[in-house]
C-alpha cells in the first residue's frame, strides 16, 4: 500500500463534522455542566459519612442532679440528640426496634450513691448497630465523652484532697490532623468526583460518537474514502478531549466555589494532569467503541468500566482496607492513579516531588491503552 | 483494450466457507455494468473487494489500471461508493453532508462551492440545503446519497443496490442520472434486484455461491438462454443451482386451512 502523508485538510473535515454533530446533539452539549451538577450535590450531600445528632433514648432511673448534669454532657456533643425521655427498659427497647432512635442511654438507680460512695459507676450506652457507620460514631463518641467526664470528675475529686492533675505523672496524645483537620467528608469526596466525573464524561461521548458511526454504517461509506485511521482518530477525538476538559473545568470550579475545597497546590500541576487522564479516559472510551457494535452494547460495556473504578479506585471505600487481591485490581484502574494526584494537589498541597509515581503510571497507562484502542480501532476499519 | 474494472481469478475465503469463487470479468469504461445475483451470493464481498475494503485471498483487481491491493488510496481518490442503506449523516444538512464528503476527498474552496451547486440542482435538493438529511425522505436521499458519492469526480461509481425501498418515481429519476453519468463517460457498477433495471445495463453479470454464472449484454443473455426476460434467467440459474423448482411450500401449512377448531 502506497503511504502517504497525513492530510491536514481530511483531518479538518472530519473534526468540523464532528463539532457540528455535538452541537445537535443537546445531550453531549449538557453533560459536562449536567453532570457535575448532580453528581456533586448527590454526592457532597447524600454520600456523607460524618454522622451527627444521632437520635438517643434516656433510660434516667436515678433522677437526680448528678445525673442530669451527666445527661446534659451528652445533649451538649453535637453528635447525640435526645429526643426521648423512657421510663422502663422495654419502652426502650421499642424505640430501638421501630428505629425513633439509634442509641439509648441508661443510668442505674444508685448512679449518685455510688459516684458518692466512690464506687465506680456503671452507666450503659445501647446502641443499634444496624447500621455499622452510625455505630461507630456513637460508640467512639460515647466513649469519649464518658472518659472526658469520668476524668474531669476524678481530677474535681483529687483536689479536694490537695492533688492536682500536675503532680501525678500521666502520658497525654497531642493529635494534630493535618491538611483535613476537621475531617470533613466533603474535602475527601469532591476532589475525587472530580477525577471520577471527567473520567465518566469523557469514556461515554468517546464511545458513543464511535460507536454510533458503527451503528448507522456511515463507517463504510468513510472506509472507502482515501481517509487514513490517524486522521480520522484524531478528527473525531479533539472534540471531545474540548467537552470533557471543559467539564473538568466546570466541576473544579463548583469543587472551588460551592464547596470550598481550595486547590493547596499548583494549579498548572493539577490542569496539566487533568489534560493526561482526559486522555486516559478518551482510549478507554475508544476502547470499548471497538468491542461494541452498537450504543447498547456500549452501554453494558460501560458498566463494567465505570463500576469497578467507582469501587476500587478508592474512590468512597479506601484501599488500604481492601483484601490484597482486591487492592491490586485498583492498580489497573487509571483513575486510582488520578484520585492520588488530584487528592494530593487539592488537600496536601504536593507537586510532582511526591506525584511523580502516579503521574508515570498514569501516563504509561495512557499510552499502552491509546496503543491498544488505536490497533483495534485500525483493525476493525480493515 | 483499457478497461474500468479488470478482475482476475479474484477468490476471497472466510474460512472454510467461499464467499467468492474464482472469478473473472473486465468492464470497458463509460458503461453500466449490472451485478446481479440472490442475496449472499457474493456482489457485495466482490464489492468490498473492488473498493480495497476487504483483501482478496487470492487473484486480483484493477481499478482504472491500477491494483486495489496496491495502491488503494489512489484508487479509492477516483472511486465513488454509495452503500446499501443510503450511509449519510442524518444529523447534517444536505450541505453539510457534501461539504464533508468535499473535504474528506481534499477538495478547495472554490471548487466545492461550484461542484455544491450542480449536485444540488442535480438531486432536485434546490431549497433544502439547509435541511437536515435525516428529514429527507427516501428518493431525496438517495439522490443526495449520490451527490456525496460524485463530489470529487469519480471516473469509477460503485452502487450497492441505489434504488432499494425507493419509489418507482424516485426510481426513474435516479435512473436517468445513472445514464446520463455514463454518457459522460463515468463507469458504473451497480447491484440491484430490479431486473427491469438490469435490463437497461450495457452488461449484466449472475453471481451464484461465489461463482460467476454467465457475463453478456441483456439482449445477448436473453437470445442465449431463449428466455422471455431476465427475471426467467434470474429464476433459472438459481432453480439450476439448487437443483429445485422454485415454488412455495404454502400448501404444507396445513394449519390455515380449515376450520378454526382450536379457537
Amino acid at each position: 500500500m502506497k503511504k502517504s502523508r497525513f492530510s491536514f485538510k481530511r483531518f479538518k473535515a472530519i473534526m468540523m463534522k464532528e463539532f457540528i454533530q455535538v452541537k445537535r446533539d443537546p445531550i453531549s452539549l449538557k453533560l459536562p455542566f449536567i453532570m457535575p451538577i448532580v453528581m456533586m450535590l448527590l454526592f457532597g450531600y447524600a454520600v456523607n459519612t460524618d454522622v451527627e445528632n444521632i437520635p438517643t433514648a434516656v433510660f434516667d432511673q436515678c433522677k437526680t442532679e448528678d445525673s442530669s448534669q451527666f445527661i446534659e454532657k451528652f445533649a451538649d456533643s453535637k453528635y447525640f440528640i435526645i429526643t426521648e425521655n423512657v421510663d422502663n427498659e422495654a419502652q426502650l427497647a421499642d424505640l430501638v426496634d421501630s428505629g425513633k432512635v439509634k442509641a439509648g442511654l441508661i443510668i442505674p438507680a444508685n448512679y449518685s450513691e455510688q459516684i458518692k460512695n466512690k464506687v465506680n459507676a456503671e452507666i450503659q450506652l445501647v446502641i443499634d448497630g444496624t447500621d455499622p457507620t452510625t455505630a461507630r460514631t456513637a460508640l467512639s463518641s460515647g466513649l469519649l465523652i464518658m472518659r472526658e467526664y469520668s476524668q474531669k470528675y476524678t481530677a474535681e475529686k483529687l483536689i479536694k484532697y490537695g492533688i492536682t492533675a500536675e503532680k501525678l505523672p500521666g502520658i497525654s496524645l497531642k493529635t494534630n490532623v493535618w491538611y483535613n483537620p476537621d475531617l470533613e467528608n466533603t474535602r475527601f469526596t469532591i476532589p475525587g468526583l472530580v477525577g471520577l466525573i471527567l473520567q465518566n464524561i469523557t469514556i461515554m461521548l468517546t464511545a458513543f460518537a464511535l460507536v454510533r458511526e458503527k451503528e448507522r454504517s456511515t463507517i463504510e461509506q468513510l472506509i472507502v474514502t482515501p481517509i487514513k485511521p490517524s486522521e480520522l482518530i484524531l478528527g473525531k477525538l479533539i472534540p471531545y478531549i474540548v467537552i470533557g476538559y471543559t467539564g473538568f473545568l466546570f466541576a473544579l470550579g463548583i469543587c472551588v466555589w460551592f464547596f470550598k475545597v481550595n486547590v493547596a497546590g499548583s494549579l498548572g500541576l493539577l490542569l496539566l494532569l487533568g489534560f493526561l487522564f482526559v486522555f486516559c479516559s478518551l482510549s478507554i472510551g475508544m476502547l470499548i467503541s471497538t468491542f461494541a457494535k452498537n450504543q447498547m452494547q456500549a452501554m453494558i460495556v460501560m458498566v463494567f468500566v465505570l463500576l469497578p473504578s467507582i469501587l476500587l479506585s478508592g474512590f468512597i471505600f479506601p484501599r488500604d482496607a481492601m483484601p490484597k487481591v482486591i487492592g491490586f485490581i485498583g492498580y489497573f484502574i487509571p483513575l486510582t492513579y488520578f484520585l492520588d494526584i488530584i487528592r494530593g494537589v487539592m488537600l496536601k498541597g504536593i507537586g510532582l516531588k511526591y506525584l511523580w509515581q502516579d503521574s508515570l503510571a498514569l501516563l504509561l497507562f495512557t499510552i499502552v491503552i491509546l496503543f491498544i484502542a488505536t490497533k483495534r480501532f485500525r483493525k476493525s476499519l480493515d | 483494450m483499457d478497461y474500468a474494472i479488470h478482475v482476475e481469478n479474484l477468490t476471497k475465503r472466510f474460512g472454510s466457507f467461499t464467499a467468492v469463487d474464482n472469478i473473472s470479468f473486465s468492464i470497458p469504461k463509460g458503461t453500466i455494468f449490472g451485478f446481479l445475483g440472490p442475496n449472499g451470493s457474493g456482489k457485495s464481498t466482490t464489492i468490498r473487494m473492488l473498493c480495497g475494503v476487504l483483501h482478496p485471498t487470492s487473484g486480483s483487481a484493477l481499478i482504472m489500471g491500477r491494483d486495489v491491493a496496491k495502491e488503494t488510496e489512489a484508487v479509492r481518490q477516483g472511486l465513488g461508493y454509495m452503500s446499501q442503506r443510503f450511509s449519510l449523516y442524518e444529523d447534517l444538512t444536505v450541505e453539510e453532508n457534501l461539504d464533508f464528503y468535499a473535504g474528506v476527498y481534499g477538495l478547495s474552496k472554490k471548487v466545492t462551492a461550484d461542484r455544491k451547486k450542480e449536485l444540488i440542482a442535480m438531486a432536485n435538493l434546490t431549497g433544502k440545503e439547509k435541511s437536515l438529511a435525516g428529514t429527507l425522505s427516501g428518493g431525496w436521499k438517495q439522490r443526495l446519497a449520490l451527490g456525496c458519492a460524485l463530489i470529487h469526480k469519480p471516473k469509477l461509481l460503485i452502487l450497492d443496490e441505489p434504488t432499494a425501498g425507493v419509489d418507482p418515481v424516485s426510481r426513474r429519476v435516479f435512473w436517468e442520472i445513472i445514464h446520463e453519468l455514463a454518457r459522460q463517460g463515468i463507469t458504473i457498477l451497480v447491484t440491484t434486484h430490479y431486473m427491469d433495471e438490469a435490463e437497461s445495463c450495457d452488461t449484466v453479470g449472475f453471481i451464484l455461491d461465489g461463482k460467476l454464472i454467465n457475463i453478456a449484454s441483456p439482449q445477448e443473455l436473453i437470445a442465449q438462454e431463449g428466455a422471455k426476460n431476465l427475471e426467467d434467467i434470474f429464476i433459472k440459474y438459481v432453480e439450476k443451482a439448487t437443483n429445485q423448482k422454485i415454488n412455495s411450500t404454502f400448501n404444507s401449512l396445513n394449519f390455515l386451512k380449515g376450520e378454526d377448531d382450536a379457537l
